[in-house]
């Protein structure tokens, strides 16, 4: 027992000796307040401690550009979390059989559009974008494919970084990670509109159709230094189309091909009557919709502030703010118009399309309005939806289950009309080549409103005669819709082999309501 | 042997279920059913801005089969606990049983329903 004993105590002071013993020999002594931690000995010199000029300037570059690549890769990530949101929402506000099927959509989007932004989405995106400036100057995203008209130049599509080869370079890679979240954002928007509906082939036919040519091609109009983002360099309208975030990039994109694939596909059965009027299909898990709705709503401080490219671009904090009073102006605007005005009961799956709408409004003008203007943005983006909801079911007789058509499309819309009217000319000097600042209706400058309607044109026109094309060729090829037999017993075993809630008896045909 | 089959509240469930086990019923069969009923005939609410319909009622069903010597005091004990004074308290329904086994032992008639012990 004592030799025992003896041996552990012996082991122990060992130890100690070697911790405390340790310390003695080191370099550095230990500094928990950290007040001496990171100092010029930090600095990247070829004598430690002794750097030249050059060597501190360049360690000052290096912060700066990695402050930037820091925020542009983590804010990358709440945006890829987005995904995880999206899925919630649609899988909740759906019926319970088609629970596999909506959540594999939702998933399979990811990899999917990953994998076409990866083959050429991006290369046609950004491939002529220009210097990368806040992300350390890569300036090799130099080829466009641009048409001369009228003396004025209209970029259509850029030429390089297909398979990312040509481009191996840290700053591309950032914002690589950075765009593709965005472009899986819009990919994923129509998998609600058409859900409990849609055969599984031809949603990832779909899928690689959006990374590949509909995202990008206006994406580089936008963003990526094409002709939309020029017409106030060309033709003197504000800065160009200016989209902060993604208001028409992303969202009104993502709408329009909701719509349109929701018409090409048609309504659920049971959604509509003979005499046109719609019935009820309520979803299976409103818990799973709210907690979905705070993951976006988290994931959009990625979507917003993290435009700007840069951590050291301290406007993301208006970013920021502006973007979480319009998510809360718009979810409290569509409780009160529902519960005042229009069923006398706040819905909650109308209020999760509130918040959503506010949030969709605001991507555009985020960082060029004042708080005051992005709580009224919010607020009529939170009645806006509702009314678009309804007019989308019962004049249109277009069903969408979880109201993508009326959060994206309508308010990506409204997003850039706002800011076409709001922007108060506190930011964005110099931007898409322009040298004031981005400067609304109400500021005086009624250029970037024409700016934006054209925008927004162009978006409706492009993406809904494109995406029209699309779906109308995957439903000859392969068609888009399901049996009716499996949409009536439930995507989840004839598409995808596995049931969503095994186990639990779900009283299929109950759920779907007789046409009468 | 008689069956009784008893519509009831879920709300009584818990006092139904005491009650009887008070009167030496121990053994029966419960679910949980959905039913239409007057009161609620024309209940609607709205869903994203449509009219659905809302008439059906959530209940709980007992079977019991009981001897015939306890077949009143089970009906009377029934009638008392689940009772509400409140429009929609169910129904009590009575059929006649053929036969009932108890698998284990494979008795018959009422040695099947009897507890020895």
């Amino acid at each position: 027992m004592s030799k025992k004993l003896l041996i552990i105590l012996s082991g122990v002071f060992l130890t100690l000796c070697i911790v405390v013993g340790g310390d003695a020999f080191a370099l550095k002594s230990l500094d928990p307040s950290g007040a001496t931690t990171g100092l010029t000995v930090d600095v990247s010199a070829a004598t430690a401690g002794s750097p030249t000029a050059t060597e501190i300037t360049d360690q000052i570059g290096k912060n700066k550009v990695s402050i930037n690549m820091m925020w542009v890769l983590i804010t990358g990530f709440l945006v890829m979390f987005m995904q995880a949101g999206f899925a919630m929402v649609e899988s909740g506000l759906t019926r319970a059989k088609n629970a596999a099927h909506t959540m594999s959509m939702n998933m399979m989007i990811y990899p999917i559009g990953m994998l076409a932004f990866f083959i050429c989405g991006f290369g046609i995106m950004f491939g002529g974008v220009g210097p990368l400036a806040t992300l350390g100057g890569y300036d090799g995203l130099n080829q466009e494919f641009a048409i001369s008209l009228f003396g004025h130049t209209f970029g259509l599509f850029g030429t390089k970084g297909f398979f990312l080869s040509g481009v191996y370079d840290v700053s591309v890679f950032a914002l690589f990670l950075f765009q593709m979240v965005f472009m899986d954002t819009t990919a994923t928007i129509p998998t609600g509109s058409m859900a409990e509906r849609w055969k599984f082939s031809a949603f990832v036919v779909y899928g690689f159709f959006v990374g590949t040519i509909l995202y990008p091609v206006y994406g580089n109009w936008v963003w990526g230094g094409g002709w939309l983002s020029q017409m106030g360099n060309q033709f003197g309208l504000g800065n160009g189309h200016v989209d902060f975030a993604g208001s028409s990039v992303v969202h009104l994109t993502g709408g329009v091909l909701a719509l349109v694939g929701a018409i090409i596909i048609g309504p659920r059965i049971g959604k509509y009557n003979k005499d046109g009027s719609p019935n009820a299909i309520p979803g299976h898990n409103i818990p799973m919709a709210v907690i979905g709705t705070f993951i976006l709503a988290f994931g959009w401080f990625g979507f917003n502030p993290g435009s700007t490219l840069a951590g050291t671009d301290l406007r993301m904090s208006i970013v920021a703010v502006n973007t979480m009073i319009a998510s809360a102006t718009g979810a409290i605007g569509a409780m009160l118009y529902m519960w005042w005005f229009k069923t006398k009961k706040p819905d909650p799956t109308m209020m999760i399309n509130g918040l959503l709408a506010g949030l969709v409004a605001i991507t555009a003008p985020c960082a060029f309005v004042t708080v005051q203007a992005a709580a009224l943005i919010g607020l009529i983006a939170g009645v806006l939806v509702i009314e678009a909801a309804f007019f989308i079911e019962k004049v249109l007789k277009i069903d969408d289950p979880v109201g993508a058509i009326a959060v994206h499309g309508v308010n990506g819309a409204w997003g850039c009309i706002a800011l076409g009217l709001f922007a108060d000319g506190t930011y964005g000097a110099g931007l898409n080549g322009v040298a004031g600042p981005v400067t609304g209706l109400f500021y005086g400058n009624p250029g970037q409103l024409y700016a934006e309607l054209i925008g927004i044109s162009a978006n409706i026109i492009y993406i809904g005669a494109l995406g029209w094309v699309v779906f109308k060729l995957i439903d000859i090829v392969i068609g888009n819709r399901v049996k009716p037999e499996d949409e009536l017993d439930g995507l989840d075993i004839p598409e995808m082999g596995v049931e969503g809630y095994c186990g639990i008896r779900l009283d299929k045909n109950s759920e779907t309501p007789l046409s009468k | 042997m008689k069956k009784i089959e008893a519509i009831i509240r879920s709300s009584r469930y818990e006092e139904v279920k005491k009650a009887l086990h008070d009167i030496d019923i121990d053994f029966f069969t419960w679910w949980d059913v959905t039913g239409q009923g007057n009161d609620t005939k024309h209940k609607t609410e709205i869903y994203r801005g449509t009219v659905r319909d809302t008439s059906f009622i959530s209940r709980r069903y007992l079977s019991l089969v009981v001897r015939d010597v306890n077949l009143q005091k089970t009906i009377d004990c029934l009638l008392k606990t689940a009772y509400t004074g409140e429009v929609g308290d169910g129904k009590i329904f009575v059929s006649e049983i053929v036969q009932s086994y108890r698998i284990r032992t494979g008795e018959s008639g009422d040695e099947s329903l009897f507890n020895k012990d």
